[in-house]
């Protein structure tokens, strides 16, 4: 069979991360965890975690701290808003934005 | 295996010999007896496929989108106003690169409602993407049928098989079945470019932008009109590929060897008659009078309307003198469809031959040979060819 | 049937990356990264044009680990039961297919498809993530948006008529398991979904989804909005398992708890700034006597 056809091409997405770029910057309030409140922190074992399970975008790590990632944390709030030790602060962005960037 | 039996048998047993996986169909006339047919070579086995009853002809096509991108054949069949329901699905598969075949059994469009020929549903479908190929009789309607699949999954474009309602679909012809070892061996088992697998995901068809976006890898992606730029390419490309499976079906069968065009004493015609469909053979009687009456006239019958074979078309027509169109469809406030592509076509040509548009049997109006007899010998023969417009044979008011 | 899953035993791996399109505090966010949690790697999703489709990704990145299959408006159930044919046919059946609508892809443009998948047994999933409008294309009015609701269609009066109950829609086609859920439990519905994959024919989950954008809040009290929902006895979390009706987890519980008043849900949302006192206490009425069933019917 002669090869008329080349490749064919249609729309066909790979998984990836960043679709809506570099969400982080989204953000006017950036979560702080207060690790003193935090209950899987002072506890030192596996509890809580209800920011994780609500975080929206899934940037929370279900570990001891939790962490952030602020490359894609929109700041929505609702990790501070549910946190029942009221363990997270919602805080300026612009405090934290450095001279060179 | 000879058989005497209906249009819609034939190509409801070349589905049935083309091991179809996944069939969904909605019934309407005159395309019923074929899904029936179907379901009765389901339920008995014969057929080891899915036979969806869906709800509309719309979720019918959907049903063949969804299963062909998961990896399967899949089959539907509709008519007339059937097809325009569907007809966000037709242009979804062409977009999806999706080798689905779909039979449309020709039939005017309401309103008003008519259930009678004529073939305004496909032909007004010609801009979609889709491949279409009609046939003139049962044995084209069973060979083309087989003949679609394995077209559909090398260039991955969607099939449409067109045959004239009533004319063909009901009425009773002898004709040869294929046996399945044949067709087996005729016809590769389904595979396609890419199907949804947990293993290898993607997330197909979403929104996608007017310019071109890095993808995962780093690389530049296509957009939107690269991608369909790809479709128009690949669906020119399909002519020649139609050529070499046509040529390997006759090497297996011992039937084929005009795939695009179909010509009856052409070779000397200073006149040809052009139409698609059943009316093809209807006028070699016609054709045959005349010839007799001393007209060196012949018929060319076009079985490949999209895309459309341009090539093919100026070699057949270009030497003769007067082409005279005759079509069941037309552009509405313009004129014959096959008729301006044909005009098209010879535009660029040195050599030009007048070119005659005829419209009729519209919602089913009888065609009488009588008619056609003295429009064509009047084309053939008048000093002042009425060039420029189409022409309506067959009104009576 | 309380939730039995608890946060801790929820699977970690995320099937959806970060930096999608949705909005800051989308409802929608949370249900689907918990229901594909739910849902596992082995399985294939159907998508119509709605939130979820900017959600999933503008092509060619995709924010699912998932095989997902955009189609469209009208044809979800459709592809969904296309999707099953081929996986029968090709012995594969052992992979879920879970279809993701919105309340306008399910219960307006995508009921007639819905309901032949219905009555014809076929064994996905459905899962309408209901944010009340339809909110991709700028939250004008769907057949489930609530009576009074401000949309950009019914801008000034509000929704004159009363919503869909999809649900209920759903149960007269007989269907093995019927369920409504709220992205503010996730855990219950997460639970559902699970229930779900070992039923067979349809499975049809509606979801409460508050949708910050849409509705009018804040997004930071996305979760706290559906709460309201659920204890003011106005959306309640139910499923109706091989025809046996019963409340979950904390709809069970508002049985024997004082339910708080539905103003408490209708004050946090600009959307309802339409409603007037009289309708407010003439829903109020409605919703007790609902509950006054509840209660006998749960004897």
């Amino acid at each position: 069979m002669a090869k008329k056809i080349g490749q064919i091409v249609t729309s066909h997405g790979e998984p990836g991360p960043g679709d809506g770029g570099r969400t982080g910057s989204w953000r006017v309030l950036r979560p702080v965890i207060d690790l003193d409140r935090c209950v899987p922190v002072k506890k030192n074992k596996m509890a809580c975690f209800i920011c994780w399970m609500y975080c929206p975008d899934g940037v929370i790590t279900r570990t001891i701290p939790p962490e952030i990632d602020y490359e894609y944390c929109k700041g929505c709030g609702i990790c501070a808003e549910e946190c029942p030790s009221r363990a997270i602060n919602m805080i300026e962005e612009s405090r934290f934005i450095t001279e060179d960037e | 295996m000879h058989a005497i039996e209906s249009g819609n048998f034939a190509a409801a047993t070349g589905v049935k010999l083309a091991r179809v996986q996944v069939i969904a169909a909605y019934p309407i006339t005159p395309q019923t007896p074929l899904t029936e047919k179907l379901s009765e070579y389901v339920e008995s086995g014969e057929l080891d496929s899915q036979y969806i009853p869906v709800e509309s002809e719309h979720s019918a096509l959907s049903v063949c989108i969804a299963a062909a991108s998961t990896g399967a054949r899949a089959f539907t069949a509709t008519s007339s106003n059937g097809l325009l329901y569907m007809s966000e699905q037709v242009h979804w598969a062409a977009g999806a690169r999706l080798p689905i075949v779909m039979c449309v059994v020709n039939r005017g469009i309401g309103a008003p409602w008519t259930v009678w020929n004529d073939q305004q549903d496909s032909m007004s479908q010609r801009d979609n993407g889709w491949i279409q190929l009609y046939a003139n009789d049962h044995q084209q309607i069973i060979d083309t049928v087989i003949k679609a699949f394995h077209l559909a999954q090398d260039v991955s474009i969607p099939v449409m098989v067109c045959y004239d309602g009533y004319l063909l679909s009901h009425t009773y012809m002898p004709f040869e079945i294929p046996s399945q070892e044949k067709v087996d061996s005729f016809l590769p088992a389904f595979s396609s470019h890419y199907h949804l697998d947990p293993d290898n995901p993607a997330n197909l068809n979403s929104v996608t932008l007017p310019d071109l976006r890095v993808n995962v890898h780093g690389d530049m992606a296509p957009a939107y009109m690269e991608i369909r730029n790809a479709l128009h390419k690949d669906l020119r490309g399909s002519i020649g590929v139609l050529e070499e499976i046509d040529e390997k079906y006759k090497t297996i069968f011992g039937r084929g060897g005009c795939p695009i065009t179909e010509e009856y004493l052409c070779e000397d015609a200073s006149f040809i008659a052009v139409s698609i469909g059943s009316l093809s053979y209807h006028l070699r009687d016609v054709v045959d009078t005349l010839r007799g009456e001393g007209i060196k006239v012949g018929v060319l019958s076009l079985h490949l309307y999209r895309p459309f074979p341009d090539k093919a078309i100026i070699k057949a027509l270009k030497r003769c003198e007067r082409i005279v169109v005759f079509e069941k469809a037309l552009s509405y406030g313009y004129g014959g469809m096959l008729y301006g592509d044909i005009k098209s076509a010879l535009y660029d040509c040195d050599e030009r031959p007048l070119v005659q548009s005829f419209i009729l049997g519209i919602g089913g109006r009888e065609i009488k040979t009588r008619d056609l007899y003295e429009v064509l010998k009047e084309a053939c023969r008048t000093s002042k060819p009425k060039t420029g417009e189409s022409i309506w044979i067959g009104l009576k008011l | 049937m309380n939730a039995k899953t608890d946060i801790l035993s929820l699977p970690e791996e995320e099937l959806v990356h970060p930096g999608s399109r949705a909005c800051s505090g989308c409802g929608l966010s949370i249900v689907y990264r918990i229901g594909l949690k739910a849902l596992g790697r082995d399985s294939i999703l159907v998508v119509p044009p709605s939130c979820l489709t900017v959600l999933q990704g503008l092509y060619p990145i995709a924010s699912t680990k998932l095989p997902s299959l955009n189609v469209t408006f009208a044809s979800t159930a459709a592809a969904a039961t296309g999707v099953l044919a081929a996986l029968k046919a090709l012995n594969r059946e052992h992979t879920t297919v879970a279809a993701w609508a919105g309340d306008g892809g399910t219960a307006d443009i995508g009921i007639q498809a819905l309901s032949g998948a219905c009555e014809r047994g076929e064994n996905f999933i459905f899962i309408c993530y209901d944010n009340e409008a339809y909110m991709n294309t700028g939250v004008q009015r769907s057949g489930t948006t609530p009576q009074g609701v401000l949309t950009t269609t019914t801008p000034f009066s509000g929704k004159l008529q009363v919503s869909k109950d999809v649900p209920a829609i759903i149960a007269a086609h007989g269907v093995n398991y019927i369920a409504t859920a709220s992205a503010s439990y996730p855990l219950d519905l997460f639970d559902k979904i699970v229930k779900a994959k070992d039923i067979q024919g349809v499975k049809y989950i509606h979801v409460h989804t508050p949708c910050p954008s849409g509705w009018g809040f804040e997004p930071q009290y996305a979760v706290k909005v559906g709460r309201l929902a659920v204890e003011s006895g106005l959306y309640d979390l139910y499923e109706i398992e091989y025809s046996e009706w019963r409340l979950t987890g904390p709809s069970k519980r508002l049985l024997k708890k004082k339910r708080l008043p539905v103003e408490e849900y209708f004050k946090t949302q600009n959307r309802f700034k339409g409603l007037s006192k009289s309708r407010i206490s003439e829903i109020q009425k409605q919703v007790d006597e609902k509950w006054k069933g509840y209660g006998d019917r749960s004897k």
